[in-house]
């Protein structure tokens, strides 16, 4: 037997094998990063469409084009798709990629682990569309799943929909095993943690916190399970349970989970702001005590999401004030990206205007939470559309803009092509106000009164729901032309230098584009 | 000192076949839930199949590992990797148990109470005006319409009947167990295997006690005292921790019992390289530290 796994060793850089049996059994951390990637784009893909159901339902008054009960599905698989099935992987994919070439690594620290991680997703998101086609409809009960509507009043599919998120979890959490451990245990000598690449340290912090949380969500379905099939009585008041109890231990998992898809944001545009203003970045340490101090203060914010339940005044108070507390890091973040461009020499290819777009557009979704955060206000704002407009810009412009900025910055280094810079810069545009179009008037409606996840509304709601709908659409077909040029980039294009941007810095940098399939089999020497 | 490679394997049939009967043992799962009170159904047979086929990969997956060990592939820095991944599985298990025990509290500080209109929250009372807060919660706030009332909790039952009380039995055998899977360890560190495999094979003999103890306590809530899942929150977060920590017993004693085979019949591990059995260890070790928790908080206070 040591023979045969000799010989495997031996044969260490021949490079891939070729065909299909190079995605389904490769532990190539590069590869699975692109599986990632593809993966993500595929889903947001999916997500993507179903947001143009929920829109095209919303363009005017009264029912349009679907029953309320898919269009209920359809939110539903819209939430959960995006957040589990598009940020999620995405930014694991750009781990994959990344992390192991910035800290000098040959590879991810447990190589078989990663593939198994990656592997679980695909299943895992077949079975949860496939409730759209069984007994009573898919999941309906809001990406949340609050019980009792996700418990009591569910579909028969609450029980696939309840594995399926059990299969996600495993795959989360062995991902991000993966890599606290390469950080910890696979830098090259010299790199200290000091020195570290934001990015990476934006995922040390970000897979921490996905361990943290993802079992505690585990725990809530499983109980949600229970209580539908074996008579406990968790959420049950009937029983001594308590429906108010599964959203503190949803919203446990839930906070910390919005942070999750935001850190690796913030690691990858420190370094995009930092190459395009061909300088060194204002303030790292403090960068990367603002990202811990976010990260702890996570864990005990939960209940901002939950103020008008009913929970004793002392509560309200506190969340309030944690919640509020959470600008201060932030806000050191937001200063130091402005630093760090203040006298720069900028340059705005694409990369950089999603990265400059990413910090205005995410400070205003901040700004909106903060005013959400304001106990007596949100009794006004909770469950409106100034929610909807609210994580929307801090997803859709924040996370979702930071993966396509990494996208076009790290392509060339990816494929050794250089992307059509014109065309890049048209998606931007396209997308930027596409994004504008469609959630900015989702403030005005929700302060004058338009509640979330209603097919239909009240006529007052017509005109920039029009809006928002046209703008949903613009922002839905540019990403087909997001897809062009990814695709277009990858038959072909200008050849990529090493270094590919004037500012860049890394080791990433400092290998050939297309990085090599294995890159630092011995590690690099870090000054 | 010269670099030693970092093993990476360069592909894996492992990872897609886990993947693969997991789908499998999931669609079992949920279709076998979903047509319990349907006693034709053959879901059960896909969930076995997608059982079967994750063990026989998990099985097949560490013996390659353990292969590669042998063979010398791994390197110290490798085997470091080891030790945090462990590491950070048991902190996710740890979370794990973190939200039950979490809805423990929750109810029992807050939910029961309110209900029984104590609190800033008391208004709950409306509900059922009959109902009042006790812990153990016997008597469901809908006084039994929806629940099986239990006759008895398994709390402490009072210094009277102490040697009649399970629980405690269970508390000595586990806290045991620990000690001597640690003199089984201390007798591997100083190379004595003998001590090693007397030591290993008690604590897996203390594990099987267990979980027996913990089946008897079980058959005894089921049939004398009628605690049911279904009695209500007590028997929802009683049924809950213990049954996952007993699940969780089960997990560790096999863990130990594989280390026990592997040392006793294929002359594994030795004072220097022995991580899979600490890995083990650890993972006992964590399961007795739940134990001291759920003794505490749903057997005591």
């Amino acid at each position: 037997m040591s023979s045969v796994i000799e010989s495997h060793h031996d044969d260490h850089h021949h490079g891939p094998a070729k065909g299909l049996m190079r995605w389904l059994l490769t532990t190539n951390h590069k590869d699975i990063g692109t599986l990632y990637l593809w993966f993500s784009f595929a889903m947001f893909l999916i997500g993507g469409a179903m947001a143009m159901v929920i829109r095209a339902e919303l363009f005017q008054p009264g029912m349009q084009i679907v029953e309320p009960e898919f269009y209920n599905q359809m939110l539903t698989l819209h939430g959960l798709i995006m957040v589990f099935g598009a940020v999620m992987p995405a930014f694991v994919g750009l781990a994959n990629w990344l992390v192991p070439m910035m800290v000098g690594a040959p590879d991810m620290a447990l190589p078989r682990l990663n593939n198994l991680s990656f592997w679980l997703l695909p299943f895992a998101f077949g079975i949860l569309l496939s409730s759209l086609f069984m007994e009573g409809g898919a999941p309906n009960f809001g990406w949340t799943f609050y019980a009792p509507l996700s418990t009591t009043y569910a579909p028969p599919s609450v029980t696939f929909f309840i594995f399926s998120v059990h299969i996600m979890g495993a795959s989360s959490i062995m991902g991000s095993i993966n890599v606290i451990v390469t950080i910890m245990n696979m830098r090259a000598p010299g790199m200290d943690l000091m020195k570290m690449p934001l990015f990476v340290w934006s995922w040390l912090i970000t897979a921490y916190l996905l361990i943290a949380v993802m079992p505690v969500l585990a725990g809530a379905v499983t109980m949600m399970l229970m209580d539908i099939h074996f008579g406990t009585s968790f959420f049950n008041a009937a029983g001594g349970g308590d429906p108010v109890l599964f959203q503190h231990i949803f919203w446990f998992f839930g906070h910390p989970e919005v942070y999750i898809m935001i850190l690796p944001a913030f690691g990858i545009v420190s370094h995009i702001i930092e190459t395009f203003s061909r300088k060194q970045l204002f303030g790292y340490s403090s960068m990367v005590w603002a990202m811990l101090s976010i990260a702890i203060l996570s864990f005990v914010v939960w209940a901002h999401h939950m103020f008008t339940v009913g929970m004793p005044l002392a509560a309200e108070l506190f969340f309030m004030w944690a919640t509020m507390l959470i600008a201060v890091p932030t806000g050191v973040k937001v200063f130091n990206w402005v630093a760090t461009m203040f006298k720069g020499s900028i340059t705005y290819e694409t990369p950089m205007l999603f990265a400059i777009s990413f910090v205005v557009l995410f400070t205003i979704g901040g700004f909106s939470g903060l005013m959400l955060s304001i106990v007596p206000a949100d009794f006004q704002y909770h469950d409106t559309y100034f929610v909807v407009a609210h994580f929307h810009y801090v997803l859709v412009p924040g996370s979702i803009f930071s993966i396509m900025a990494a996208v076009y910055y790290w392509i060339p280094k990816w494929t050794g092509n250089m992307y059509d810079e014109r065309m890049g810069r048209l998606h931007f545009w396209l997308s930027f106000v596409g994004v504008n179009v469609t959630f900015f008037p989702q403030h005005w409606i929700g302060l004058a009164g338009m509640p979330r996840r209603y097919p239909d509304y009240a006529l007052q709601f017509a005109d920039w729901n029009m809006v928002s709908t046209a703008g949903a659409f613009l922002f839905g077909a540019s990403q087909i032309l997001f897809l062009f040029i990814v695709l277009k980039t990858v038959m072909g294009g200008k050849k990529a230098t090493p270094q590919v941007w004037e500012g860049a810095r890394g080791l990433e940098w400092s290998v050939e584009s297309p990085a090599p399939y294995h890159t630092f089999s011995t590690p690099p020497k870090v000054n | 000192m010269e670099y030693q490679k970092y093993y990476v394997p360069e592909s894996s049939k492992f990872p897609i076949f886990a993947a693969f009967s997991l789908f499998i043992l999931i669609i079992g799962a949920s279709s076998t839930i979903n047509s319990l009170d349907n006693p034709e159904s053959n879901a059960s047979l896909i969930l076995y199949t997608g059982l079967a086929c994750f063990l026989a990969t998990l099985f097949f997956w560490f013996r390659q590992v353990v292969k590669e060990n042998n063979a010398g592939l791994e390197s110290a820095q490798l085997s470091q990797s080891f030790v945090y991944g462990m590491a950070w599985f048991i902190f996710s298990e740890v979370m794990f148990f973190a939200a039950f025990f979490g809805a423990l509290f929750y109810v029992r500080s807050f939910a029961v109470p309110w209900l029984g209109g104590e609190g800033e929250k008391g208004l709950a009372n409306m509900l059922w005006q009959d109902f009042e807060a006790t812990w153990p919660l016997i008597n469901t706030p809908d006084g039994g319409k929806a629940f099986v009332i239990a006759a008895k909790s398994m709390s402490f039952p009072g210094w009277e009947n102490i040697s009649h009380w399970l629980p405690l039995y269970n508390t000595i055998v586990l806290l045991s167990s620990s000690v001597t899977v640690h003199f089984a360890h201390l007798g591997l560190k100083k190379g004595n295997k003998k001590t090693f495999n007397i030591w290993l094979g008690i604590t897996v003999l203390l594990a099987l006690i267990f979980v027996g103890l913990q089946a008897a306590e079980y058959y005894e809530a089921y049939e004398h005292f009628g605690l049911t899942l279904n009695s209500g929150i007590y028997g929802s977060t009683f049924f809950m921790l213990t049954g996952f920590h007993g699940f969780h017993v089960m997990l560790g004693g096999l863990m130990l019992a594989v280390m026990f085979i592997r040392s006793v019949f294929y002359g594994h591990f030795n004072e220097h390289k022995h991580f899979g059995f600490e890995a083990a260890s650890w993972y006992w070790h964590f399961v007795d530290v739940v134990w001291v928790m759920l003794f505490l908080f749903v057997y005591i206070l």
